[in-house]
Order: C-alpha cells, then sequence, then structure tokens
C-alpha cells in the first residue's frame, strides 16, 4: 500500500459522515417530499454510527494522511463530544424549524458537514487541515445563520459572520503564514521543534502568535473579538444558535491544542500573557454586559463570553492539569448552553419566539417542570454548589491557583458573583413574577422536552459525580503536552 | 521555450514566419468558409447562393471584404469610445492566439508546447470578453442582452468542454497536442478517441458549436428576438473583426475536434493505400468534414431558446461527462486498459 | 536570456500597473477589466517560470470564468460610484499604514527565516512536466487536504442553492419529462361527427 495511505482507517470516522452527509442530501431531495423526517433521522443514524466507529478507535494513536491528520486521546474524546452536541441540536430541532417553514434536509446536511469541519480540526495535525477544518467549519455557519433568508434579522446576522469570520480567518491564516515564514514547515510537530531553536523574544514568533491567538479568540467569542456573538447569537434561528454554542467551540478549543500546545508549548510564556489579557477582558466584559440583556439570547451570548474567560483560566495555567481542566469547562459549556437554548426551542412556538426574559416570568405556574429545569441550567451556569458548573469552575480555579496566579483566579470569583446576578435574575422572574397575560400556551413536543429533561438533569448528576467526566478529559490530554 | 529564447534573435524572425505561415491560410479559409457556407446552405435550400462575381460565385468573399474594409465604423453617440473600438481586437486576438498550439503534423506546430490542451482550452475561454465588452460599450440593449447571454452560455459550456477534455487526458496521458494524436496511432479509425470517448466527443462537439455562438446556439445574436445581439451597432472593419474571429474559431474547433477524437493526421485505414498521402490532407479533410457538420445543424436545427440552452449545458452535459469520466476511469483500472491506451 | 529578462519586467510593469489601476478606477467595469489584465500578466510571469501548468489555470478558472461572471454582474449593477469612493482618501492612510506593516513583516520573515535562505533552484530538466509533479502530489501527499477543499466547495454549492433556490408559484416553466411523456391520446380525442340518420 502506499506510504500516504499507512493507517488510512484512522480517518474511518470523517469518511463515514462524509459519504452520510451525502447520504442524507440526496436521501432529502428524493424522498424528502414524501418523509419529510429523513433527514432528520439519517442524521442522528449518522452520529450514532459515527460514535461506534469512533468507539473502536479508542486507544489508538498515530498519525496518516502523510502527517495531515493525527489521531490520539483527544481527537476521539473531543469527536464523541461533537457528535453529543450535534445530536442534540437535531433533537431539539423539529418542531421549532417546522413552526418556521425551514424544516428542510439542508439544515441538517449543513450539520454535518459543519461536524465534519470540527472533527478536522480536532484531528489536524497540519496548519494545512487545520485552517481547512476550520473553514469548512465557518461556511457551513455562515449558511446555517441565515437560512431562515425571508428573516431580515438572520439574514443580516449571516453577513455580519461571514464578514467578521472572513477577517479572523484572514488573521489566522496570516499569523499561519508568519509561523511557517518563520519555520519553514506546515506541521504542527516540526513546527514545535523548529521552535526550539528560536527565541521567545522574536519579533515575527510574537506577531505570529499574536495573529493566531487574535483568530482563535474571535472564534472562541473572547473579548475584546467578540462583537459578533450577540447579533449573530440573536438573529441566528435559534436551533443554529444552539449549534454555534456547542460543537464549534469544541473545535476552537481544539485550535488552542492543536495549534498553541501541541505546536508552541514551547513558546508558553509568550502566548500566555496574551491569553491573561483576553481572560481578563472576557471576564469583565461578558459578566458586566449581560446583567443589561433584556433578551435571553442575548444574554447567553454575554455569559458565552464570560465562560470563555472562565475557561481560559485552566488554559493561562499552562500545566496538563488546566488544559483537562478547560478542556472539562468547555464540555460543560456545551452541555449549558444546548440545555438553555433547548428550553427557548421548548417554549417557542410558530410565530412566537420565548427569548425576552418576560417570557419566563411566571413559568413555575404555568409549567413546574420545565421551571424545575431551567433553574437547573441557570444554577449551573451561575456555578452554584450542587451543578456541574460548579466543579467546572472549581478546577479551573485550581489549576491556575496551583500555576501561581492567584491574582487571577481572584478576579475570576469575584465576577462568577457578579455573574450570579443575571442568572438568578431568570429563576426569580420564572419563581416569583405573575405570568404575562397574554402568553400563549406551551406547544407539547415530547422529544425535544425528554431530550432536554435529560440534558438538564445530566448537570445535575455530573456536579454530584463529576470524577468519571474530569478523568476522561484527563485522558483526552494524555500525550498532547 | 528556454532553448527557444537561448537560440537568438532569428528564432524570433524564424516564429515570426512560422505565424505568418499559419494566419495567412487561416485567413483565406475564412474567407472562403464563408462562400463555402452561403453555398452549402443556398444549396439545402434549394437555391443556388452567390454566383454572380468570378466564376461562380468564386471572388464574392474578397468583394465582401473590400466592401467592408471601405465602410465607416459608424460609434454611437454614447458608446464608451475605447471599449467599443478595443471590443473587436478582444474577440480576434484570441481566435489567432488559439492557433500557436494547433499541431498540423507530428512536431509540426508555431509552439509544440507541452500543456498545449489546458493553453487551448484556456485562451479559446477569451474571446467572449470581446463580445461582452461589445455589449456592454454599445450602450444598447440590444447589444447588452446579447454579451449577458454570451457570458453565461460560456460559463456553462466550457465546464462541459473542459470535462470533455479530462477524458482524453485521461487517455492519453499528456496535455500535449502532438502526443495526443499520436497516442490514437496504430490501428485505423477504429483506435481513434471518438470510440471510446464517444459522449465526450459528441458533448466536446456540441459545446464547441455553442461556444463559437453558432446556430442553433446564436442567442448572442439571435437576430428575431435582439436584432443582431452584441454586434448590432458595429459597422465596416470593426464588425468584420468579430466576423473573422467567429469564423476563424469554427476551424479552429473543427481542426482540434480532428485532433483529439479523429486520430489528427492519420489515415483512416492503415494500408499503403491511403497512408501515402500526406498527414496533412487528411487533417484538413477531417476538418472540412466537421466544418461542413457546422453548417449542416445550423441548416437544420431551430435556434434554442435561452432557458433551454442552460438546461442543455447544466443538466445534460454536465452530468453525462462526470459519468463518463468515472467509467473511462475504471475501465482504465481493469484489463481493458491495454485496448484504450 | 536578455530576452526573459525584458519580458519578466514588462509583465511585472503592466502586473503592477494594472493591479494599482483596479482600486484607482472609477468605473467598476474598467476596474474588472484591469483586474483581467493584472491576471494575465501574472499567468504570464508563471510561464515565463517555467510553471506552465499555473499560468494557464489561472488564466483558465480566475480569466475565463470568474471574470466572466463578476464582469457579468458589475454591468448589470447601477453602482453609484462618487459614493463608494466617498472617503476613500480618508481611510487611505491607515490603510497605507497596514500594507506597509505588513509588508515589513514579511520582509522580516524572509530575512531571518529559513526561507529566506533556501538556495536557488536548479537548472530545469529538459523533460519537466510539472502538471504530471503536481497531480502526483495532490494525489497521494496532499490527497486529505485536496479533499477537504473539494467537500468546502460541495458545501458552497449547496449553501448557495438552500439559500437562493425557491420555486415561485405560477411560473410558466417547462416540465421536459412531462413533454416527453405526452402521448396523441392525451391531447387529441377523436369524436365522430358522423351526420345523425335522418
Amino acid at each position: 500500500m502506499n506510504a500516504f495511505l499507512l493507517h488510512w482507517t484512522f480517518a474511518i470516522p470523517e469518511i463515514w459522515v462524509l459519504i452520510m452527509a451525502c447520504v442524507v442530501l440526496l436521501a432529502d431531495l428524493y424522498l424528502g417530499e414524501r418523509l419529510r423526517d429523513v433527514a432528520p433521522v439519517l442524521t442522528v443514524l449518522t452520529l450514532l454510527g459515527a460514535a461506534v466507529l469512533t468507539f473502536f478507535e479508542l486507544g489508538q494513536s498515530g498519525t496518516t494522511f502523510a502527517g495531515l491528520l493525527v489521531l490520539d486521546p483527544f481527537t476521539n474524546v473531543a469527536e464523541l463530544f461533537s457528535y453529543l452536541a450535534v445530536l442534540m441540536v437535531v433533537l431539539y430541532s423539529r418542531r421549532y424549524l417546522m413552526d418556521r417553514g425551514i424544516y428542510r434536509g439542508e439544515i441538517y446536511v449543513l450539520l454535518l458537514f459543519a461536524l465534519l469541519g470540527v472533527m478536522v480540526m480536532v484531528s489536524g495535525a497540519n496548519l494545512l487541515s487545520i485552517y481547512l477544518g476550520l473553514e469548512l467549519l465557518a461556511l457551513s455557519q455562515y449558511a446555517l445563520v441565515a437560512f431562515n433568508r425571508d428573516s431580515l434579522v438572520a439574514t443580516e446576522a449571516g453577513l455580519k459572520y461571514f464578514v467578521l469570520g472572513a477577517l479572523a480567518s484572514g488573521l489566522l491564516l496570516y499569523g499561519m503564514s508568519l509561523l511557517y515564514g518563520l519555520t519553514g514547515t506546515l506541521e504542527v510537530r516540526h513546527i514545535a521543534a523548529a521552535l526550539v531553536n528560536v527565541t521567545s523574544s522574536n519579533l515575527i514568533l510574537v506577531f505570529a502568535l499574536v495573529f493566531i491567538v487574535a483568530g482563535i479568540a474571535f472564534k472562541l467569542g473572547a473579548a475584546p473579538f467578540h462583537m459578533w456573538l450577540p447579533d449573530v447569537y440573536q438573529g441566528a434561528p435559534t436551533v443554529v444558535t444552539t449549534f454555534l454554542a456547542s460543537a464549534p467551540k469544541i473545535g476552537a478549543f481544539a485550535l488552542i491544542i492543536r495549534l498553541l500546545v501541541d505546536g508552541g508549548y514551547g513558546m508558553l510564556e509568550s502566548w500566555q500573557q496574551i491569553f491573561i489579557a483576553l481572560t481578563l477582558v472576557s471576564l469583565v466584559v461578558g459578566n458586566l454586559i449581560a446583567i443589561a440583556q433584556q433578551n435571553l439570547k442575548r444574554m447567553l451570548a454575554y455569559s458565552t463570553v464570560g465562560h470563555v474567560g472562565f475557561l481560559s483560566l485552566g488554559i493561562v495555567a499552562g500545566t496538563e492539569a488546566g488544559f483537562a481542566s478547560a478542556f472539562f469547562y468547555t464540555i460543560v459549556y456545551v452541555l449549558m448552553s444546548l440545555a438553555g437554548f433547548g428550553m427557548i426551542l421548548l417554549l417557542t412556538r410558530a410565530g412566537f419566539e420565548a427569548d425576552r426574559i418576560d417570557d419566563f416570568k411566571g413559568l413555575s405556574q404555568r409549567k413546574p417542570w420545565y421551571a424545575f429545569l431551567m433553574l437547573i441550567i441557570m444554577f449551573s451556569m451561575a456555578g452554584v454548589p450542587p451543578t456541574v458548573g460548579f466543579y467546572a469552575k472549581l478546577a479551573v480555579f485550581q489549576a491556575v491557583i496551583a500555576a501561581g496566579y492567584v491574582w487571577l483566579a481572584v478576579i475570576g470569583v469575584l465576577l462568577a458573583v457578579i455573574g450570579a446576578f443575571y442568572y438568578l435574575r431568570v429563576v426569580k422572574v420564572m419563581y416569583f413574577d405573575a405570568p404575562e397575560p397574554e402568553s400563549g400556551p406551551i406547544v407539547r413536543d415530547d422529544l425535544a422536552s425528554a431530550t432536554l429533561s435529560i440534558n438538564s438533569l445530566a448537570l445535575l448528576v455530573l456536579g454530584i459525580v463529576p470524577g468519571p467526566l474530569m478523568a476522561f478529559c484527563f485522558y483526552a490530554m494524555q500525550g498532547v503536552i | 521555450m528556454h532553448d527557444f529564447y537561448q537560440t537568438g534573435w532569428w528564432a524570433v524572425i524564424w516564429s515570426i514566419i512560422k505565424i505568418v505561415i499559419v494566419v495567412v491560410p487561416l485567413l483565406l479559409g475564412v474567407a472562403y468558409l464563408t462562400l463555402a457556407e452561403r453555398k452549402v446552405i443556398g444549396y439545402m435550400q434549394v437555391r443556388l447562393g452567390p454566383n454572380r462575381v468570378g466564376f461562380r460565385g468564386s471572388l464574392q468573399p474578397i468583394a465582401d471584404a473590400l466592401k467592408l474594409m471601405f465602410k465607416e465604423v459608424i460609434i454611437p453617440t454614447s458608446a464608451n469610445r475605447f471599449l467599443f473600438l478595443a471590443a473587436p481586437v478582444l474577440a480576434f486576438v484570441p481566435a489567432l492566439l488559439v492557433w500557436a498550439a494547433v499541431p498540423f503534423g507530428p512536431d509540426v506546430a508555431i509552439s509544440n508546447m507541452n500543456a498545449g490542451l489546458l493553453y487551448v482550452l484556456a485562451i479559446a475561454g477569451l474571446g467572449v470578453y470581446g463580445i461582452i465588452v461589445a455589449g456592454w460599450a454599445s450602450n444598447s440593449k440590444y447589444a447588452f442582452l446579447g454579451a449577458m447571454r454570451a457570458a453565461a452560455q460560456l460559463v456553462a459550456y466550457e465546464i462541459a468542454m473542459g470535462f470533455a477534455l479530462v477524458g482524453v487526458l485521461m487517455l492519453a496521458q499528456t496535455l500535449n497536442l502532438s502526443k495526443i494524436v499520436e497516442a490514437q496511432a496504430g490501428g485505423g479509425f477504429w483506435s481513434w478517441y471518438w470510440l471510446p470517448l464517444f459522449p465526450f466527443f459528441l458533448v466536446y462537439f456540441i459545446s464547441g458549436v455553442a461556444e463559437t455562438n453558432r446556430a442553433p446556439f446564436d442567442v448572442a445574436e439571435g437576430e428575431s428576438e435582439i436584432v443582431a445581439g452584441f454586434h448590432v451597432e458595429y459597422s465596416g472593419m470593426a464588425f468584420a473583426l468579430f466576423f473573422l474571429a467567429e469564423y476563424a474559431n469554427m476551424i479552429f474547433v473543427s481542426l482540434l475536434t480532428t485532433v483529439l477524437f479523429l486520430g489528427g493526421w492519420y489515415a483512416p485505414i492503415n494500408t499503403p493505400l491511403l497512408t501515402w498521402i500526406p498527414g496533412l490532407v487528411w487533417l484538413l479533410l477531417k476538418t472540412a468534414f466537421l466544418l461542413y457538420v457546422f453548417l449542416w445543424i445550423r441548416a437544420t436545427f431551430p435556434r434554442y431558446r435561452y432557458d433551454q440552452i442552460m438546461r442543455l449545458g447544466w443538466k445534460v452535459f454536465i452530468p453525462v461527462t462526470i459519468a463518463w469520466i468515472v467509467v473511462v476511469g475504471i475501465a482504465l483500472e481493469t484489463p481493458m486498459r491495454a485496448i484504450l491506451r | 536570456m536578455i530576452i526573459t529578462t525584458i519580458l519578466f519586467y514588462l509583465f511585472s510593469a503592466i502586473l503592477l500597473g494594472s493591479a494599482t489601476a483596479v482600486i484607482t478606477a472609477r468605473n467598476p467595469v474598467y476596474a474588472s477589466l484591469f483586474l483581467v489584465l493584472a491576471f494575465f500578466n501574472a499567468a504570464a510571469l508563471f510561464i515565463l517560470l517555467g510553471a506552465e501548468f499555473l499560468g494557464l489555470i489561472l488564466i483558465l478558472v480566475y480569466v475565463g470564468a470568474v471574470m466572466v461572471l463578476f464582469l457579468f454582474v458589475v454591468m448589470m449593477l447601477d453602482i453609484n460610484l462618487t459614493r463608494l469612493k466617498e472617503g476613500f482618501l480618508s481611510y487611505l492612510p491607515l490603510g497605507l499604514a497596514i500594507a506597509i506593516l505588513g509588508v515589513l513583516e514579511l520582509a522580516v520573515v524572509f530575512w531571518t527565516s529559513p526561507l529566506g535562505h533556501i538556495p536557488a533552484p536548479g537548472p530545469i530538466p529538459a523533460n519537466a512536466d510539472n502538471t504530471r509533479a503536481l497531480g502526483v502530489l495532490l494525489y497521494t501527499h496532499y490527497l486529505y487536504p485536496f479533499e477537504i477543499a473539494a467537500v468546502i466547495l460541495l458545501v458552497a454549492i449547496i449553501a448557495a442553492i438552500a439559500l437562493t433556490l425557491r420555486r415561485r408559484q405560477g411560473t410558466k416553466t417547462q416540465s421536459i419529462d412531462a413533454q416527453m411523456a405526452v402521448r396523441a391520446k392525451d391531447r387529441i380525442s377523436l369524436v365522430n361527427l358522423r351526420r345523425p340518420e335522418q
């Protein structure tokens, strides 16, 4: 067999997702008129199949395709969680899309392609494959955001996202090209090896790292590169917003691991400084501006900025425990946002978008179970003890204190307390305010509500027994440093 | 190409001589192709065609050329003067440039370049700029409509054309036009590429008709709908250049089809009876036959409607060519490889 | 060799001149045509380098297809140029500063990094075929990114169609299948018109 095809089996999950995305596209084209559910059902099967295939690859590691694709524990774990995230989005999506007349197969096809982009990023061992994965993800996202083309806000959000996203890709690419110029190779491992001979004060290296970190910060949604988040989160169809807050964040986290840790761990001090600045700005901006928001989607967007601040605390720590806790935080954040946006999806009905905080007034009287689930979600986001959100924050604080940045941890705790205010306000509105008279009935949606119940209760269960998930994250970080 | 420059200035002069040797007969050929067209279509429609100037009309093209030369070039009032005059040149120059790579025999070409196939494909696509610029610069709605139609049509058919050439490339394993012909040597007409690549042969020739804006794909002119389309405002020599470009392109497409699919300069049956005739004669005979088909098609088919052209290009030709590429690719991996190559 | 050098400077000068004209031209159609000219000269430079495949593909794809569509759109739009050009001068210093910064950075990279010290390539072998060389690399070593790039294009197609295609009611499009499937009895019914018996 040709050398470049050695170990090609490492790419089987990617190949499976690609083939199935095409199958979904064709099936929807020919059967979609008669069987409207064919695309989502096939998508669910695809995700389950991919999970099985990835599961079989657990424990293997190595590179393939001439070193462009790497399989290691991080690849496996990150891919498994990406499948889970997309699966949740698909399960939440059906009624919302139907109500808005955009229940079309292309949404699911684009979701699968976006997932493929995440997978390529997560398993990228070469600047080329990482960048192409990023573009695949980004292009699918632009189309998804603007998918409801009759909605003015959605198209505006799509265009805004497109322009800013292209700029961010440009920044990242420029940083990559400088890195390439400096080291003469595109392969991350070789870059790491070549950087040994470069002093950390090298001007080009600093420029390259600034550009790369700026690009990553944009994709992650860290302040001051967060300008797109609120508008896009609010403007996009909520199903798409749910997706934006899930698998792509795992992909963005993979950018950090692949570019900065795999490639630039030798240059830790150089980019650590930049990350400290990002963390501080994100924590402040995210948690303070979120207080002023009346729209829940916007509030969750700013809360995303805040969460990104917290998870970068773990990256600032720069230790294995730090990266593991940051990964843990990322996964927890994904689960929380899935649940948060899932709740909006559940309360939404045709012609009515339950995305104002006022729409949650008196939810405990209208639907006590939903109110309870929302309580768990908000507690988890705020970091109140029995939930997993608390444990995630605890882990990053521990890591950053262990690395000697006590002052950062103190600021983090302070802003977490401030941030708790706006999450608890939602709880207050649900339990202590009377429902608005014009709030209509809550439409019954068994599939989404069952998913949401599992999703939210998972936040509670994982908070009580966080051990296995944490162990999984530590497993993922094996061999990364 | 490097050797070419290193051999000194006289090489430049030598290539100018070669260019003249190709271009002068080409322009004569264009002139008499117009006569042939009027005669052939005339007979098909039970008329005589031109029969007054010279012996049975044989001097008609000369008379036409003289007439066009002495006519005034009128520039419409609010036309863009510079682009209006540049457009015919933009149409005419690519029509001549493509001939640089055309082989007339084994290694007989102005430039027997390695990527000849790619070169002709790239340059042949440039002619459309003349049409688009003419349509826009004329400041006339009919001209503009013609230009828009030409642009859309070109993009649609160039893809199918490119795919058809990919098939040739797969069998010949080279982009050099001379070597492509040599790869078809061996037997007679059954070893030429038209047989294994029959769908490509058809698609390429029909796309060629479309790319040259000839009937039934002449919507860019479309006399009955948009008067004369992109060249409605042109007169005199400016108009003549468009005319020359169109006919030169016809000859070129026929010759290239011969080279790619009909065995170039090889005789149809490999016997001494036929092979003593020089290859150039065979090449020109096959080209002449395809040119006749051009005229035949024009006399036979009514003009396509615009949406039908798009449908044929996008929904028929492109899928057909892609499917046949797959077929050829698979066949090349089987024992049939020996027969095909 | 001297001809090659002259040609190099000629093509480079036209390339730079037309590239400048692209951003300074007042008329968008002129700008597009200058861009075509720039592509053409860039292709010529590639060919001078012996990279005929890249040069010809540049012409084929960008000049032959992309720019035709660009012109198609630009000619249809009625762009108000004076409004577009407003603020050009006020943004110019910032833009120039960024451009100069970028150039400086690249220059530093080339001076200090291994890329700046790569030995000049040896003479091109007589039977060099860079089409084949590129193909072999793309389909072996770079197979994976090549395929991903293909998927990106597929996504672009799907996205473009999903965002723009809509089936409007009441348009009079032709249904070829229905036309072909028609039989005489669908269109003509024979009626017995014999005069009744009197």
